[in-house]
């Protein structure tokens, strides 16, 4: 069996096939999954391409179960994936809270479509964007990218990895149906150029381990199953001793710092794209797939003579709220389209804090925006 | 005889278990305790390096066990303890992956779960606990209630037939399936650590009093009634087809070791 530790050079990829082989750059190492329209073609190139770099690909019974063994290889030692679709991504809810929880590194890839239910499973949607902030039950803070082309697929799939070992929790990427089933160039840079975020090993002795105490940026290191450390964790709240403790103040203190763990490093794990923001009068506000269309309406605008930026929320959680104060000081409106009935839009309507307007493009799925919809968005803002 | 120095504040297994945590949550007669008890013992008796050994549990009164073990040990979801073990097995074959977990875990919300690890004969050995209810949200029907039996969920008796685990998982293509009852601990200490020792998935289900809810309901009130209606009503058919291993109220209890065969792991081939 050849050796294949990563393909560098330049391919023509479809946005799933670029996410398995950035997981694969990665260094993920297992992959369980269920198959499920957009979604499936990263679990068949993983399943090609795991058994070539030592790694390990299931087929599980379901997504609880798919989630559940991704977060069991983590503890294992191994970097784990797992990518669905809409109605997978709800069964993964439960276990994702878990990851959460137990502060588990591991990436969920959301190749979105169409909902609610079964929905359009083969066009496109964004209709999970607020599920992925909130869809597990309880408090807690959670890491979203939101790629827009097969190249971003490869890339923040890298990323998605690197951060969820640095804040030991499971990062989402959550792309749509019109980019995973896209084929573009994709650029996979050479052995050594990329880079990687290893484990936070235990420096404490078996004796003193204690699997959530925290360092000072309130990320504990994470000693594996079979390391020696005989460890215990649990979905309860719990103490830094992983142990149940069953009362107010263990949650609020361990709560406050999941939470904080995440939000006092926003300005590291934030990345947007801006253009021609400075003297704008009306910025549009995107991510994923309508970023893209959201161009030639820009260009159109532009053209009119309307003074437009764009703001791309390259990460969409956590939410780039003081960004979005910022313009909202300078601009009359901002013009936020998306494949659904308005989720971003209200993030955006709560941080413009009525300094500006909020105006949604939806669109309901089934296909990409028509740039004329967000053009005339962009017209009303400044009428 | 000779004199033993003995610590008498001291068990020969505390230093297997998280003495920090106790006492335990379990009530007074609950066979948990017990069967806690026999499976360190079997891990003792297995010879596996300790370090090597993970316990998975999932949610119930069982699922606690696994936060009394001083091994690495996780306390995850209901239900879906056998697949998070699935992964850790996958992601490091080095490991002995043990599920200790309850009849309602195991077999009704993760239902699915065991009969797909069964078929792909994943190397892990699962320890069932069967109380016949689920104790720990109060005592309301379990997949292996039996008929008729009274919980809070079926106030006149339970009407639907319950599963008969060692049928379920042979069936599904377990390599080593075996019952006993806590009446049997010496027999059940010899099952778990062969079962430990077995390569690819072993289950052992253990038949255990809950006097607190089960018993209370069904005119067995203590945990003592419920250890003499085990002895007096086990009965050791090892080679009994298994679809005869089903357990009525108040009826037999069929135990032994019932399978114990060689098959290809899906991970081997």
């Amino acid at each position: 069996m050849s050796e294949r530790e990563y393909l560098a050079g330049e391919f023509f990829l479809s946005g799933d096939e670029a996410c398995a082989e950035g997981a694969i750059s990665a260094g993920c190492r297992f992959f369980a999954g269920y198959p499920i329209t957009p979604a499936t073609e990263i679990a068949e190139r993983m399943s090609e391409r795991l058994p070539e770099v030592g790694g390990t690909c299931i087929q599980m019974e379901d997504e609880l179960a798919s989630m559940a063994a991704v977060l069991g290889a983590s503890w294992g030692g191994v970097k784990a994936m797992t990518a669905t679709s809409g109605p997978g991504f709800s069964l993964m809810m439960e276990n994702i809270g878990l990851g959460v929880m137990l502060e588990t590194p591991c990436v969920v890839v959301n190749i979105q479509r169409a909902g609610p239910s079964t929905g359009l499973p083969t066009l496109a949607g964004q209709g999970d964007i607020m599920q992925a902030r909130w869809g597990s039950h309880g408090p807690y803070s959670i890491i979203a990218l939101a790629p827009n082309s097969p190249q971003e697929l490869y890339d923040l799939t890298i990323r998605a990895f690197n951060l969820s070992e640095e804040y030991r929790v499971p990062v989402l990427v959550m792309s749509e149906a019109a980019t995973g089933h896209m084929y573009e160039k994709v650029v996979i840079p050479p052995v050594g150029k990329i880079e990687i975020t290893p484990r936070r090993k235990p420096t404490a002795s078996r004796e003193e381990y204690l699997p959530y105490r925290p360092d000072f940026d309130l990320v504990p290191p994470m000693a594996n199953a079979g390391d020696g450390y005989r460890f215990h964790v649990s979905g309860l709240t719990h103490d830094e001793r992983g142990y149940p403790a069953m009362n107010a103040e263990a949650q609020d203190k361990l709560i406050r710092r999941l939470v904080e763990k995440i939000e006092m490093k926003r300005s590291e794990i934030i990345e947007l794209e801006e253009d021609g923001i400075d003297d704008a009068e009306v910025v549009v506000c995107a991510y994923g797939i309508p970023s893209r269309v959201s161009l030639m309406a820009i260009e159109h605008a532009r053209e009119e003579g309307i003074k437009v930026g764009m703001l791309r929320l390259i990460t969409v959680w956590p939410f780039p709220e003081d960004k979005i104060r910022e313009i909202a000081r300078q601009v009359k409106a901002f013009v936020v389209p998306e494949i659904n009935y308005g989720q971003i839009t209200l993030e955006v309507e709560r941080c413009a804090g009525g300094m500006a307007r909020t105006i949604l493009v939806p669109h309901m799925g089934g296909s990409v925006h028509d740039p004329e919809s967000i053009l005339d968005a962009i017209r009303q803002a400044v009428r | 005889m000779s004199k033993v120095a003995v610590d008498k504040e001291k068990h020969p297994l505390d230093a297997y278990l998280r003495m920090e945590r106790l006492p335990h949550i379990w009530c007074s007669g609950c066979g948990l305790g017990l069967i806690l008890n026999c499976f360190i013992r079997s891990l003792l008796k297995s010879g596996l390096d300790l370090d090597k050994v993970v316990v998975v549990s999932g949610i119930g009164c069982t699922g606690r066990a696994a936060g009394y073990i001083r091994l690495d040990s996780f306390h995850t979801t209901h239900g879906r303890a056998i697949p998070f073990a699935t992964g850790l097995k996958l992601a490091n074959p080095e490991l002995k992956v043990v599920v200790f977990s309850g009849d309602g875990d195991l077999v009704a919300i993760g239902g699915n779960h065991l009969i797909h690890a069964a078929r792909r004969n994943i190397d892990m050995t699962v320890v069932c606990v069967n109380n016949f209810i689920y104790g720990m949200t109060g005592g309301q029907l379990g997949p292996t209630t039996p008929l008729a039996a009274r919980t809070t969920t079926t106030r006149r008796g339970n009407i639907e037939e319950p599963f008969n685990i060692p049928y379920l998982v042979a069936a599904s293509g377990a390599v080593y399936v075996a019952r006993w009852t806590t009446a049997q601990v010496r027999r059940l200490e010899k099952t778990i650590t062969e079962a430990l020792l077995k390569k690819g998935f072993s289950l052992v289900e253990v038949i255990s009093p809950c006097p607190t809810y089960y018993g209370r309901m069904n005119k067995q009130a203590t945990g003592l009634d419920i250890m003499k209606y085990y002895r007096d009503n086990s009965v050791i058919k090892s080679d009994i087809d298994l679809k005869y291993a089903d357990i009525k109220l108040n009826g037999q209890i069929v135990v032994g070791k019932f399978v114990d065969i060689e098959r290809p792991s899906t991970i081997d081939l």
